[in-house]
């Protein structure tokens, strides 16, 4: 367990990196994992103060994952005062607020050094429109490199300061992002574009001039 | 005519000194485990780059757990590690009763450790078994590891019934009760498996080929082995002590002492030595535990079964397996299906500094090294 409590090393981290925009993300589950969440400008910083702080030593970089959130409607129920026949009840309404999806990149990390954490670290982008940027943390843990470039593969989110942000599960002509919510699956699932089509069109084309030759 | 000084004989080869050689080892190569490719670059023999291509046995688990329900996911977990299936459950299971807040009877606990146990046993078993292979130990030593192996899915069978995709553990316990008779058999392979291990080192740790072949071999240092995240025996191999037995202290694990067997080189052969080790720490752990495990219920009767919908949230939870540390990220949003459901792969995560551990090094000794990580590549690819 980490030797300070989250808002400890968000209040320090705030005062590390000028201009950090930290907040603390609430989880509601019993295990009570709360997470950090940093704006992509300032992640290389905080990450890096998260990791050489002395008392934090987070070295260990465990797990990296994306996240998608579509653009959803929250509903709250809200009590407001009401004059209803005459006479001021309160009532229920509910309250809808609309939210503007994102993307995250998740980081887990711990300290082998200290053998505490993990310390959740959150990235998250202004929406989920097509270039969707966060900034790379594998100078800092290698870790993260294949994990990074797996986020990449199947939920497009591109990594700045990458070294090598190529697919890495899926094939290299696959042209969506498979792990996303709004992903429809192709009709035909074979379907791969490859070399050998050409090579057929090719064949077919050469088959017809003989035929006219003849 | 010319004189015969100015000829020169031209021989196949001549004038290629210095070229570098290409090299696809894989998908369909017997020393790489599964479907796993190695884009090599050799001048020689030596390795000039190494690069690891995955995704030949992608089929978007992830996406698939995300579109069932929790419970629908745990036969699925089975294949990750077609090795340990008994882990994966675990490992799943726990984090799922971190998101929910569930508890585990005292007789699932112990239950859990042991059958975790056993499944180290058989693993490094095979692994030693393979890793022979790989150097070219052809047969013999795999088919003795696979003989003690078999014992173990034995008694897998007779609880689970199943040899390798168990689907054993639920959220809050575990599926079955043990079968009568069930802990006397176990006993007896626990009692008699140091002979196998006696044997084994007798015949091979101690070999002066293995260790001439194994020796500074495919080292890695603690400093980037900690950097990349390596985790299980091969992190310990490079002498650092980390293990989630005794860190998170999950399940009943702080009950047994045990120690943990760290490595000087962090080479193929401590490697191999930390498993042959760990072997005899887990059979330490399992010869009280089958006498201590208490009556009881072995499944929590809060646990629901049908209708499982957690409250929003989210959770990670993480176990030792015998690769390394196997995790399972969930996020709930009170829905049936979880809404992010990710697996951090321990295999997946220790080979990606295989290129570090095999530059400069032949291309044989890339193969021991590849050897020596322990993958699987249903976990690798997912």
């Amino acid at each position: 367990m980490p030797l300070e409590t989250l808002e400890q090393i968000l209040a320090r981290a705030g005062a590390a990196v000028p201009g950090a925009q930290l907040s603390l993300v609430k989880n509601d589950s019993p295990c009570a994992q709360h997470s950090l969440a940093v704006d992509v400008e300032h992640a290389y910083a905080v990450a890096q103060f998260l990791r050489d702080d002395p008392q934090l030593r987070l070295d260990y970089c465990s797990n990296v994952t994306g996240v998608d959130y579509l653009d959803a409607e929250l509903s709250e129920k809200v009590k407001v005062k009401k004059l209803v026949d005459g006479v001021e009840k309160e009532v229920e309404e509910v309250k809808k607020t609309q939210r503007a999806g994102y993307l995250e990149a998740v980081y887990h990390l711990y300290s082998m050094a200290l053998k505490h954490g993990p310390v959740i670290l959150r990235q998250r982008t202004p929406g989920r429109a097509d270039p969707v940027r966060v900034t790379s943390l594998t100078p800092l843990w290698r870790s993260a490199e294949f994990q990074e470039r797996e986020v990449f593969d199947l939920y497009g989110v591109l990594f700045d300061g990458h070294p090598d942000l190529r697919r890495i599960l899926m094939w290299d002509g696959f042209k969506d992002y498979p792990m996303r919510k709004d992903y429809v699956e192709p009709d035909d699932y074979e379907y791969e574009p490859t070399p050998h089509d050409e090579v057929l069109a090719r064949a077919k084309a050469h088959q017809a001039a003989q035929e006219v030759g003849a | 005519m010319d004189a015969p000084a100015n000829r020169t004989v031209q021989s196949v080869g001549q004038g290629r000194e210095g070229e570098l050689l290409e090299v696809a080892m894989g998908p369909q190569h017997p020393s790489t485990h599964g479907v796993f490719r190695m884009d090599v670059v050799l001048d020689g023999e030596t390795v000039v780059k190494l690069k690891p291509v995955f995704g030949y046995l992608h089929r978007n688990h992830e996406k698939i757990a995300e579109n069932t329900s929790y419970l629908g996911s745990m036969p699925y977990t089975d294949r990750l590690d077609y090795f340990c299936s008994l882990s994966n459950n675990w490992a799943y299971a726990l984090s799922v009763e971190k998101l929910a807040g569930l508890q585990v009877p005292e007789r699932a606990e112990y239950i859990r450790l042991i059958t975790a146990e056993l499944t180290r046993v058989l693993n490094h078993t095979c692994l030693a078994g393979f890793l022979l292979q790989d150097m070219g130990a052809l047969g013999t030593p795999l088919m003795y590891a696979f003989r003690e192996r078999e014992k173990i899915l034995d008694l897998i069978e007779s609880l689970t019934g199943a040899r390798m995709m168990c689907n054993y553990m639920r959220f809050g316990g575990c599926r079955c009760d043990l079968p009568p008779g069930w802990l006397d058999e176990a006993k007896k392979v626990v009692a008699e498996y140091p002979k196998f291990l006696d044997e084994f080192d007798a015949l091979l740790s101690g070999n002066e080929i293995l260790m001439a072949r194994t020796q500074g071999v495919g080292k890695l240092s603690a400093e980037l082995a900690i950097s990349a995240g390596i985790t299980g025996p091969m992190l310990r191999a490079s002498g650092v002590d980390y293990d989630l037995r005794k860190v998170d202290n999950y399940g009943i694990y702080s009950r047994y002492p045990f120690r943990v067997p760290l490595g000087d080189h962090g080479d193929v052969y401590d490697r191999y030595m930390i498993r042959m080790l760990e072997m005899r720490e887990s059979l330490k752990i399992l010869e009280p535990a089958l006498n201590d495990i208490p009556d009881g219920p072995v499944v929590d009767p809060k646990a629901k079964l049908r209708g499982f919908r957690p409250k929003p949230g989210e959770a990670y939870g993480r176990i030792e397996s015998p690769k390394g540390e196997l995790g399972f990220h969930l996020i709930s949003d009170g829905s049936p299906n979880p809404y992010r459901y990710r697996v951090r792969p321990p295999s997946l995560i220790n080979l990606t500094i295989l290129e570090d551990m095999c530059l400069g090094q032949t291309i044989a000794d890339a193969v021991i090294t590849l050897g020596s990580v322990d993958i699987v590549l249903g976990e690798v690819d997912r």
